[in-house]
């Protein structure tokens, strides 16, 4: 039997003791002694959060199927096994040996918001890591992080050995082989970072230097290392079916988020909205085969005992085998007891038609994210979604026996004005008054339509990437707008609204677009407590303020310049595929509210198409 | 068809709560493919009750299921199938075929419930016992002379005062530690932990001295003629 790392006095103590024993159905165990490479694979927040991501599991199924190479999972203690294990000096160990994480030849993090940077320096700190990328030794682990917040790693650039940037498929191969190459000569850390910056994809922190205007904005960055090369290119991968896949995920002991089957159908997004960045960095658009989608549903039920399916790409409607995909999962499985969940379905007669199929309608919503309220304000964030498309999608909707809508928008975009604001309770009151057309015998009661606004973020690698963001009381102020508009609606007791937290907002801001020097601030605030940054429970703003003071970093730099198209960002050195002077188009056409078709309607030359497949190749062969 | 099946919980599924015991099975009935039914209604689940529901920490030798088959299948199979897929921690014992009345369920049977408490040398492994005191023996038996142990039973509603002593229908010391045949069930349940807190009352000793693991050996329910029999006597063999 396995000795666990924390005694039973501890566990026993804790909450939730099964996040921190492994030994789930599925997990991996191998001999550590008949390895070459020892992989602690890490996702910086709570054990429930962490085992719902599909990446990782991607990645531990990938690895494990290497005989040399044993990959485990590593947590985020929560906040009350963080004070213990401080107090009682336990070394973070990996789930299923156990051993400590310090152990380990690389120490792997997904970074996938950036509100989990504080997480991470948790993670090192308790594995007994130095913070200080240039401190380490032998003694410890690469640090190497993945993942969408590494598309501009600058931020956590002195926490980091390596950061691989594009999809884990490519290149790890390449570079545990590289490991194992330069560890049996007996070479040193550095001659190894050396040999991994050669690897397309690879990024070594270390090998560059950053110098910058007296304004603060960034002169050069360069190579400082004849290893390393000035411009970093994305890892995509081309052919799907040469990828694997996790047919045996792990099943957790305990309820985690995504308590289900997720098969991945597609990955990257035709839609080109002007605000996301997925839509960005996972271009061009590659399905994955159904016939193939269909065996890997069967295999992972079986395997896993789920008793939910869910597909999982960003926009499931633009699947081209979507209806065969769908029908195929209803006839199988429905009648096994086996719940289908259809996230990121535009609403239309068939998705209206499988989801009346699938779920119950008198208890669940339709969701709609029209993203901006006035048509003026959706054309500039090139969201294709008309008034008239989503209130038609909501009376059928209605008329089908629906009576529950979801709405989400985003507040501060570019050029937004009161009056765009003013259009989302419109918006709301008008899929209202749709649900009351409906004769009253017919009609399921009340309907309710609920809206909630989150605050926009400029992310590198968007057409948005120069935009300015706003200053705390801004939001707050934009909000205010929307909430006054929605006393005014006549419908407005069937109307409900929620806005996200403008503080966090903020911070994600200076995170997202910040350069080396914000590492400084995330350093203090974590030295300062702060933790699970994204719990809002446990966000301390103050402390995050006080951070900044004590560092001297000013958050009106990165949040409240817009950029000139000029300016040299810190994001600039990595290649995604997609040019900067494309985003710069769309920029510019976003000022003129010109929408910009998708990738099937008419290729817009993002130059993706270089690598000549998915979407770009689509009826051309 | 009705069947009862016998799992052994040990190891770091201690950790397990019950909830997810639950959960656990539901998953290892559809990966070991046993032909469960389902309830009917727009979200089916599967026809499964627990007998008794064990706390976090506790091992067992004999814990119980009852679930609903659509067809018929081998107490031999089952078994076979089950524990293809268990996690290490839980072992099918038994796979038996039970009586179609709802009187007989698991659930409304259960009547009383063998346990052994060790001592140990601290609360941070149950791997180390430590012997039972030799004077322990005339204190258990002054114990068990009362007629009366007044013990505040805090529930999650409320606190009243009962009397366990009833609910004690035997105690023992081994050469392991303490043996308790205690009443259990959804009349009369009493935890072997409240007994060992309120022993060490009784002996005037401070229960943060004497660190203790529980281990549930089996299961009972109460026969017409007044004795015991483990929940899985109470089925057949499907052959």
């Amino acid at each position: 039997m396995r000795k666990l790392a924390l005694n039973d006095e501890i566990l026993l103590k804790i909450e939730k003791p099964a996040r921190y024993i492994g030994g789930e159905v599925n997990s991996v165990m191998k001999d550590k002694e008949q390895v070459d490479i020892r992989f602690a694979m890490c996702f910086p927040d709570v054990y429930e959060i962490g085992m719902s991501h599909l990446g990782i599991q991607i990645l531990y199924d990938m690895f494990n199927r290497r005989d040399d190479v044993w990959c485990e999972r590593v947590y985020s203690p929560w906040t009350d096994l963080d004070k213990v294990m401080r107090e009682e000096k336990i070394p973070l160990f990996a789930l299923e040996s156990q051993d400590p994480v310090r152990e380990f030849d690389f120490l792997g993090i997904t970074i996938q918001y950036e509100m989990c940077y504080t997480n991470i320096l948790q993670v090192l700190d308790l594995s007994g890591i130095p913070l200080d990328a240039e401190e380490r030794t032998w003694e410890d682990p690469i640090v190497i992080g993945g993942g969408p917040c590494t598309y501009n790693p600058e931020p956590l650039a002195e926490f980091f050995d390596l950061f691989y940037i594009g999809e884990g498929e490519t290149v790890y191969d390449r570079l545990f082989d590289v490991y194992k190459e330069v560890r049996a000569r007996g070479g040193s850390r550095q001659e190894f970072l050396e040999a991994a910056a050669e690897i397309e994809g690879i990024y070594v922190p270390s090998f560059y230097e950053t110098t910058y205007h007296e304004d603060g904005t960034i002169r050069s960055f360069d190579p400082v290392n004849p290893h390393a090369k000035p411009v970093v290119h994305k890892q995509v991968v081309m052919e799907m079916q040469d990828t694997t896949y996790p047919e045996k995920p792990v099943v957790p002991f305990i309820k985690v988020t995504q308590d289900r089957v997720v098969m991945e159908i597609m990955r990257g997004c035709i839609r080109g909205c002007r605000f996301c960045q997925a839509g960005m960095l996972y271009r061009p658009t590659r399905e994955r085969d159904v016939e193939v989608l269909k065996d890997y549903a069967y295999k992972m039920l079986r395997n896993t005992g789920h008793e939910e399916i869910s597909l999982s790409s960003l926009s499931s409607s633009d699947y081209s085998e979507l209806k065969e995909l769908v029908m195929f999962l209803i006839e199988e499985f429905k009648d096994k007891g086996i719940n289908i969940s259809l996230p990121s379905l535009r609403i239309d007669a068939f998705s209206l038609d499988v989801m009346g199929k699938v779920q119950d309608i008198r208890k669940s919503s339709l969701t709609f994210a029209p993203e901006a309220g006035s048509q003026r304000m959706r054309n500039v964030i090139n969201k294709g979604l008309t008034e008239e498309m989503i209130l038609d999608g909501a009376g059928q909707a209605f008329e089908g026996g629906w009576n529950k809508v979801k709405l989400y928008f985003m507040l501060g975009l570019p050029t937004e004005t009161e009056e765009d604001m003013r259009a989302i309770p419109e918006l709301a009151d008008k899929i209202a008054r749709r649900y009351y057309e409906i004769p009253k015998d017919q009609r399921n009661g009340k309907c309710q339509v609920t809206t909630s606004t989150s605050f926009f973020i400029p992310k590198p690698f968007t057409p948005f990437q120069w935009a300015k963001m706003y200053t705390n009381e801004e939001y707050i102020g934009k909000a205010a707008v929307v909430k006054r508009g929605f006393q005014d609606q006549l419908n407005r007791k069937s109307l409900k609204y929620h806005w996200h937290d403008a503080e966090v907002t903020v911070l994600e801001g200076v995170m997202a677009r910040g350069d080396r020097k914000v590492g400084r601030v995330i350093r203090e605030a974590y030295r300062l407590g702060c933790l699970y940054d994204s719990w809002s429970d446990l966000f301390d703003n103050d402390k995050w303020m006080q951070a900044f003071e004590n560092t001297g970093i000013d958050i009106g730099f990165y949040n409240l310049r817009e950029r000139s198209l000029d300016e040299v960002f810190p994001w600039d050195f990595i290649d995604i595929g997609v040019t900067k002077s494309f985003l710069k188009r769309e920029w510019e056409r976003a000022m003129k509210g010109e929408v910009t078709p998708n990738c099937r309607m008419q290729c817009s030359g993002c130059g993706v198409a270089k690598w000549k497949g998915g979407v770009c190749v689509e009826g051309k062969n | 068809m009705k069947a009862r099946i016998k799992f052994r919980k040990y190891g770091i599924m201690r950790f397990i709560g019950h909830l997810d015991v639950m959960r656990y099975f539901q998953k290892a009935m559809r990966r070991a493919d046993i032909p469960i039914a389902f309830t009917g209604g727009y979200s089916p689940h599967m026809i499964m009750s627990f007998a008794q529901p064990l706390g976090i920490g506790i091992t067992s030798d004999g814990e119980y299921l009852d679930i609903e088959l659509t067809e018929s299948i081998s107490s031999e199979a089952a078994v076979g199938r089950l524990n293809q897929v268990m996690a290490e921690g839980i072992d099918v014992v038994s796979f038996v075929q039970i009586s179609e009345d709802k009187k007989e369920s698991g659930m409304t049977i259960v009547a009383a419930a063998d346990y052994e408490v060790t001592l140990l040398l601290s609360a941070k492994s149950m791997e180390e016992t430590v012997p039972v005191p030799e004077e322990w023996k005339e204190k258990l038996a002054a114990f068990l002379e009362k007629t009366e142990l007044k013990v505040l039973k805090k529930t999650k509603r409320s606190e009243k005062e009962v009397n366990i002593r009833p609910m004690i229908q035997e105690m023992e010391l081994t050469e392991a530690g303490i043996r308790m045949f205690l009443s259990a069930g959804s009349e009369e349940n009493l935890k072997p932990d409240l007994v060992m807190e309120t022993f060490l009352k009784d002996m005037g000793l401070p229960a943060e001295k004497y660190p203790f693991h529980i281990h549930r050996r089996d299961i009972y329910a109460k026969t017409p003629q007044g004795g015991y029999l483990p929940l899985e006597d109470l089925g057949t063999l499907v052959p």
